[in-house]
């Protein structure tokens, strides 16, 4: 492919303190592309996406997001670290949604929904109101516009999280864990909403444990452990013949 | 054992089902509380007997509470208590803000001179702290605002401190900041950190995450503290008398009875000036606190209980069980 990719990790490396938590990892997805990450807890998934959008600083190696380099500028052979205002920029662009859902929950959904495009896009609000309650509608919550978080399921709250991401018009959408704090029964609400998301051509980078939906929706998985990407390849591949003993030792205990 | 026949299975939906009888209706006799009641007896035939002794005794000096109560020299001193209170709290509340952040950043320098602050404001009486701003302008000619120990921010000429009135406000605001960092601190800690994260993710600067997002959500954890305070500050303000300042409503009254001879009606006036404040405030707090708890706790009935018919039908079923069991 020749078009710039959605997004390029370059060997970049994080440590907690002493706690080397992402070593030299690299990857890359190019547009309308789904990585589904999976591996045990604490191996850095969630680090791996926050670095993504600059909520988290890498300590080495380079993060590209549709060719630019995410949080610095790079002037001749030095990097320059970016201004708030201008890390907000790039965040613009990337959509985040969090395994506890995160809304805020003061607002109502449709708030909640309409708050980062009025105040950060300066969209009027009567407009931001209207594309909230297609949002609301895409995801199947056409009714609950109106609703506090506290009377949502937690099914419902997260696809109101997904709605208020997707109303930023993101061109990248971070998925960590976004079904791990629902009830069985509430998953497949929250995964048809992201199958359709990915039908759509939305490009896409989930953490998760649903090895049937990354069998399903993604066109590759990467297995993650102890910081680094221990194996990646199209989910056939990787869950039907995975090479290294790490990844079989896992996948036989989550298949 | 024998079960009543429509105890035995779930049933339909009573709004619907419909050809079942009802429980028989629970007919007993209510548990009876006889010392609650030979106790408010007393309690109130004791309050009657104070009343009406109170009424007759020429020490209360009725008459005296009915012509001062809203004698002009009384109303404009309970003004200037009521403009203090507001004053003062604005300013601590302010500053109250700035200790806040300072004592969460993570500059340790910043951290320990809002520690200092807290330490010396709060660990000595507010009476003491009064009579020492009274003196200042004595002890400085040229008094400067600021840090403890940094560069002044502003610097005052004496007569800013040879007024009173602003010393008095000055005095309660400094202490009044340290209890009020304190609140605020605490709710903005209450705030969880996914709320931040969300907000900074949907590129909200920090400055609208604190606006729109954190500082909303923490409001509901300061406004109750802060009523209180504000209702304790009306009641502070009578210290300004360590000065010393006595426009104020006790000062007042004080002044007046000092010419009259009659300290009992002339304290019973400005308790209820005090009271009738207090209760405004009471009140006021009461909306402001739901106002800030939109969102949260069962008590509202949002939309979600009003329009979803199945919520209502499945309280009801069991209700409906419980009472055919007994019946
Ligand atoms: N802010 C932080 N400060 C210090 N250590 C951190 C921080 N965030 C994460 N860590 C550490 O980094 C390591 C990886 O954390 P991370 O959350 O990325 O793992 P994960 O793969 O997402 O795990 P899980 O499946 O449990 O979510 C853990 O050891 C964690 O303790
Ligand atoms: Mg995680």
């Amino acid at each position: 492919m020749s078009a710039t990719p959605m997004v390029t990790a370059d060997r970049i490396s994080k440590s907690f303190g002493s706690n080397n938590v992402l070593r030299s990892i690299s990857l890359e997805v190019q547009a309308g592309e789904v990585l589904c990450i999976v591996g045990p807890s604490g191996s850095g998934k969630s680090t791996f996406l926050r670095c993504i959008n600059h909520l988290e600083k890498i300590d080495a190696g380079r993060l590209f997001v549709e060719g630019q380099l995410v949080g610095y500028r790079q002037k001749g052979d030095k990097l320059h670290e970016l201004k708030p205002k201008e890390a907000a920029l790039q965040r613009r662009d990337i959509g985040m949604v969090f395994q506890r859902f995160n809304l805020f929950p003061h607002m109502t959904a449709l708030e909640n929904i309409i708050q980062a495009p009025m105040r950060v896009k300066r969209i009027p609000k009567a407009k931001a109101t209207l594309r909230a309650m297609e949002l609301m509608e895409r995801v199947g919550l056409g009714d609950k516009a109106d609703h506090y978080p506290a009377h949502l399921s937690g099914g419902q709250q997260q696809r109101v999280a997904i709605a208020r991401a997707l109303a930023m018009d993101p061109k990248l959408m971070l998925f960590d864990e976004p079904t791990s704090a629902l009830d069985p029964e509430l998953v497949g609400e929250v995964l048809d909403v992201m199958k359709e998301l990915a039908t759509s051509g939305m490009t896409m980078i989930v953490v998760t444990h649903e090895m049937g939906f990354a069998r399903e929706v993604a066109d590759s998985i990467a297995f993650m452990d102890g910081g680094v990407v221990v194996e990646a390849g199209p989910p056939r591949e990787l869950l039907g013949n995975p090479q290294q003993d790490r990844t079989k030792a896992f996948l036989s205990k989550v298949l | 054992m024998t079960l009543p026949k429509h105890a035995a299975v779930a049933r339909p939906n009573p709004a619907t089902g419909g050809t079942q009888a009802q429980g028989d209706a629970i007919v007993a006799v209510p548990l009876r509380h006889p010392w609650r009641i030979s106790i408010a007896v007393v309690l109130v035939f004791l309050l009657a007997l104070f009343i009406v002794d109170a009424s007759q005794r020429p020490d209360y000096g009725w008459a005296e509470v009915g012509k001062y109560l809203f004698d002009r020299r009384i109303s404009q001193a309970a003004w200037v208590t009521l403009t203090l209170t507001i004053y003062a709290m604005i300013g601590a509340i302010v500053l109250g803000l700035l200790l806040a952040i300072m004592r969460l950043s993570p500059n340790p320098v910043v951290k320990s001179i809002a520690w200092l602050y807290l330490w010396i404001f709060r660990g000595t009486p507010v009476y003491v702290q009064l009579v020492f701003w009274g003196i200042v302008a004595l002890i400085y000619p040229v008094f400067t605002i600021g840090i403890p120990f940094m560069t002044p921010w502003i610097t005052i000429p004496n007569d800013v401190f040879t007024n009173l009135y602003i010393t008095a406000v000055i005095g309660l605001a400094l202490n009044e900041a340290a209890y009020m960092s304190e609140i605020v601190r605490a709710g903005l800690l209450s705030v969880d950190e996914g709320q931040e994260e969300a907000s900074t993710a949907l590129a909200m600067s920090w400055g609208q995450t604190m606006r729109y997002v954190v500082v909303p959500q923490a409001m509901k954890i300061i406004i109750p503290p802060t009523g209180n305070e504000v209702i304790s500050m009306l009641k502070t303000t009578s210290l300004v008398a360590a000065i010393p300042l006595s426009i104020d409503l006790y000062g007042v009254s004080r002044g007046i009875s000092a010419v009259t001879f009659t300290p009992v009606p002339l304290l019973i006036v400005a308790s209820i000036w005090y009271l009738l404040f207090t209760s405004v405030l009471m009140v006021g707090q009461h909306f402001i606190e739901k106002r800030f708890s939109r969102g949260t706790g069962r008590r509202q009935a949002g939309p979600a209980s009003e329009s979803d018919p199945g919520a209502a039908a499945m309280t009801a079923a069991p209700m409906g069980n419980d009472l055919g069991g007994k019946g």
